[in-house]
């Protein structure tokens, strides 16, 4: 690419093909933008956040190897950008301590953009956990990672049309490789300044008998707070009983998400601490 | 229109959502999630398109071999084996010749080029015989079984393997009232007790959490193969016949290791049966598919991030810890040097559980890390069988040229088979090292069960070795 970008790139390794990336490791005290790095366990996550961060947190073919959270920063087209590698998770319905703090940094750690990695050899059982995502935000870039393992497969995977699907953007890469960073990269970009819109299509995931109880409830949240994006999943969750949601009601914090942009105010990093404490 | 006066609105939504929650009935999750699951399905259909050439699944047959009800741990045994047989075997040649370069030609010269600019003899003594020397014995006899071990390792790891370890181990854990997960901790034990501790996060329950802790000291540490592995060469591989003398030992190793694995089942056992008694809770452990390694970046990222870490530790502990060595051996009271008293005090016991005193000092010396243990046991057997013409003086820790010499040593100190034994087995029951009781204290911040961590081991060290004392000298009458 540009002639610029190797001036940029002083802490690459190796293979440093990534243009305008400049990776900051730990050192992301001040940030415009922060990413959420989510995913099932095992699908390379740890891989794409070294990528990205320059930073070498351990990696191994075995779920769990991630134990506490890991922080990292890079700079992308003029951007500061914070990146946190959430714990792996199926789901984020909060059934263990891994799910509940994925959950809570999604939904009140307020990410510019959650980073969803998908493995495209195991598509469904992943997708399960970007439907779930999105039904807390739109805001979600998809990584559909480990490609070249599908190919072995014979395994053939039409982004293009799971992105339409979805409604969000849809990036294939090999991270191992560092292939498709790039564009990776760029989306992200693109998700976080605004420049590109998500525009995922409301789904219904409540049986048709349900519907007028959901429908019931998330009018009222709505009426509630007005600005909240993910109202109908905040009724699905109280009706499952989550307590911490049912917190978030009770003291309004809920109202402050739905206030809250990107661009203002600082981000609350310490969800994750709280979550522990 | 709410019946009840409810100024705020926020108690009213919640309250009228637990009415609404409680009509709906509990299988609303359950219902959500298959939704979930079909809308999943649906679009992963759309998207994916297979060949339909994927008949022949390499994933499943090697899992049908190494996750099969019988053929598992025989082949989990004998994968290990062979990698403790190429460190052993492989290691010793790059360790002579380390020894040979920082024990043999360097320690003398810096020794001279001490005195030479006009330290005192005590300083000269402390710094180069006691704490350079310790450092420099720590590197030889540790950094080459690192570096072969560590990248075998993570090639294992990035290949695929270790969840099938945890696979194997799962359900004897699950018997054991403990966490599936706890394999996992295990695994990481193996490299390093401290890692191994904070590795029990993965845990959800705090008592599964707990157990994971307290036992992982049995998984046998990088620090004590060393022992293990001289021990095991000089007293049990001289045994077989010289050919085979590589394997036996490899085979002794893997048996104290192993060992470790089934006490640790029985402690768990223990534990969850006594003080920490509760559900076993379920996990879903996910067989990732096989990858193959990417041999460069993990040999890379072992030497980086294990072996160097690892040795770096060491260092830092072998150097005060060579300094105390020095000064119990050259500062004298009523005539004698204070590591002769001590020795002297600890003897009748150490003997009585077929060590001896010069055993027990080590290891009180050696807390802050497992890997200076055989050299200061060398140091001070010299010391006491008194014949410093075989070392390099008192407080000196030395590397023999041959390993004939160190037998030698342990010859002159009154060592039999059941010391060597028995130095095997106390060597994986004993206290953790002084960082690993930290890291405990730190993840459980309980002091009572930091206290369990590190004197339950120890009570089980003298017991075990009290008893295997006990048949041997029965036995051999």
């Amino acid at each position: 690419m540009s002639a610029s970008s190797d001036a940029a790139c002083t802490s690459c390794a190796s293979g440093c093909n990534t243009a305008h990336l400049e990776r900051l490791g730990i050192e992301a005290s001040t940030y415009d933008y922060v990413i959420a790095l989510a995913g099932n366990p095992n699908v390379g996550k740890s891989t794409v956040f070294n990528r990205l961060t320059g930073l070498r947190q351990h990696t191994g073919n075995w779920p769990g190897k991630t134990v506490s959270r890991a922080e990292g920063g890079f700079r992308y087209g003029g951007k500061r950008y914070r990146i946190v590698d959430l714990p792996g998770t199926y789901s984020l319905l909060a059934t263990s301590v891994d799910e509940e703090i994925a959950r809570d940094f999604v939904l009140f750690g307020r990410p510019s953009v959650t980073l969803v990695v998908a493995d495209a050899t195991r598509l469904q059982r992943n997708l399960n956990l970007v439907l779930q995502i999105l039904e807390i935000t739109d805001r979600v870039v998809v990584c559909l990672n480990l490609l070249d393992e599908a190919a072995r497969r014979g395994l053939h995977v039409d982004d293009r049309r799971l992105a339409r699907d979805l409604g969000v953007p849809v990036v294939p890469t090999s991270a191992r490789r560092g292939e498709g960073l790039d564009l990776l990269l760029e989306t992200v970009h693109g998700v976080a300044t605004g420049a590109l819109r998500t525009a995922p299509p409301r789904r219904a995931f409540e049986p048709p008998a349900l519907k007028p109880v959901v429908d019931e409830l998330t009018a009222r949240i709505e009426a509630l707070f007005p600005d909240l994006p993910n109202a109908r999943w905040v009724a699905f969750r109280l009706l499952d009983g989550d307590t911490r949601i049912r917190e978030a009601v009770a003291t309004g914090e809920l109202g402050a998400l739905a206030h809250a942009d990107a661009a203002d105010g600082p981000i609350l990093l310490d969800v994750l601490d709280n979550a522990h404490a | 229109m709410p019946e009840t006066a409810l100024d705020d609105p926020r108690l009213d939504l919640l309250q009228r959502a637990e009415g609404l929650r409680r009509r709906t009935g509990g299988d609303f999750h359950e219902r959500y999630v298959e939704q979930v699951y079909a809308e999943a399905a649906r679009l992963a259909d759309r998207a994916v398109a297979s060949d339909g050439a994927a008949a022949f699944d390499l994933d499943r047959l090697i899992d049908r071999i190494v996750t099969h009800r019988f053929w598992g741990a025989p082949v989990m045994v004998a994968l290990f084996t062979l990698v403790f047989w190429l460190t052993i075997s492989g290691a010793n040649a790059p360790s002579g010749m380390l020894a040979g370069l920082l024990v043999d030609t360097l320690h003398p010269a810096l020794k001279a080029a001490a005195l030479g600019v006009g330290f005192p003899e005590w300083l000269a003594g402390l710094l180069i015989d006691g704490m350079y020397l310790s450092t420099a014995w720590v590197v030889s006899v540790m950094l080459p079984p690192m570096a072969i071990f560590f990248p075998l390792f993570t090639l294992l790891e990035d290949f695929g393997y270790l969840p099938r370890v945890a696979f194997n181990l799962d359900h004897v854990f699950k018997r054991a009232g403990a966490h599936g997960k706890q394999s996992l901790s295990m695994m990481m034990g193996f490299g390093c007790n401290a890692a191994g501790v904070v590795a029990a996060r993965i845990i959800d329950s705090p008592r599964e959490r707990l157990i994971a802790i307290i036992t992982n000291n049995f998984a046998l540490c990088n620090g004590r193969w060393p022992t293990q592995i001289l021990v095991a060469t000089l007293f049990l591989g001289v045994l077989a016949p010289a050919p085979l003398a590589g394997m036996i030992s490899a085979v002794a190793v893997v048996g104290v290791a192993g060992l470790g694995v089934l006490l640790t089942f029985v402690v768990s056992w223990g534990l969850s049966r006594t003080a920490l008694q509760g559900e076993v809770s379920t996990f879903s452990l996910e067989l990732p598919p096989y990858r193959p390694p990417r041999f460069w970046q993990a040999i890379y990222t072992s030497l980086i991030d294990r072996t160097l870490f690892v040795l770096r530790r060491a260092i830092v502990f072998a150097m005060p810890a060579g300094a105390v060595i020095w000064l119990v051996s050259n500062v004298d009271v009523g005539g004698l040097p204070i590591a002769e008293h001590v020795i002297g005090a600890f003897d009748p016991f150490g003997l009585f559980i077929g060590l001896n005193g010069v055993i027990l000092l080590a290891y009180v010396i050696a807390i802050p890390a497992n890997e200076i243990v055989i050299p200061t046991v060398l140091m001070l057997t010299v010391l006491t069988a008194g014949a410093p013409e075989l070392g390099a003086g008192a407080g000196v820790m030395f590397e023999p040229g041959a390993q004939s010499a160190y037998l030698e040593v342990f010859r002159m100190g009154g060592w039999t088979t059941l010391t060597a034994v028995n130095l095997m087995l106390f060597s994986l029951l004993h206290n953790p090292c002084s960082t690993t009781i930290y890291t405990i204290y730190k993840e459980t911040g309980s002091l009572k069960w930091t206290l369990v961590a590190a004197l339950l081991p120890l009570g089980m060290g003298f017991g075990l070795t009290f008893f295997v004392a006990q048949v041997w000298r029965l036995l051999a009458g």
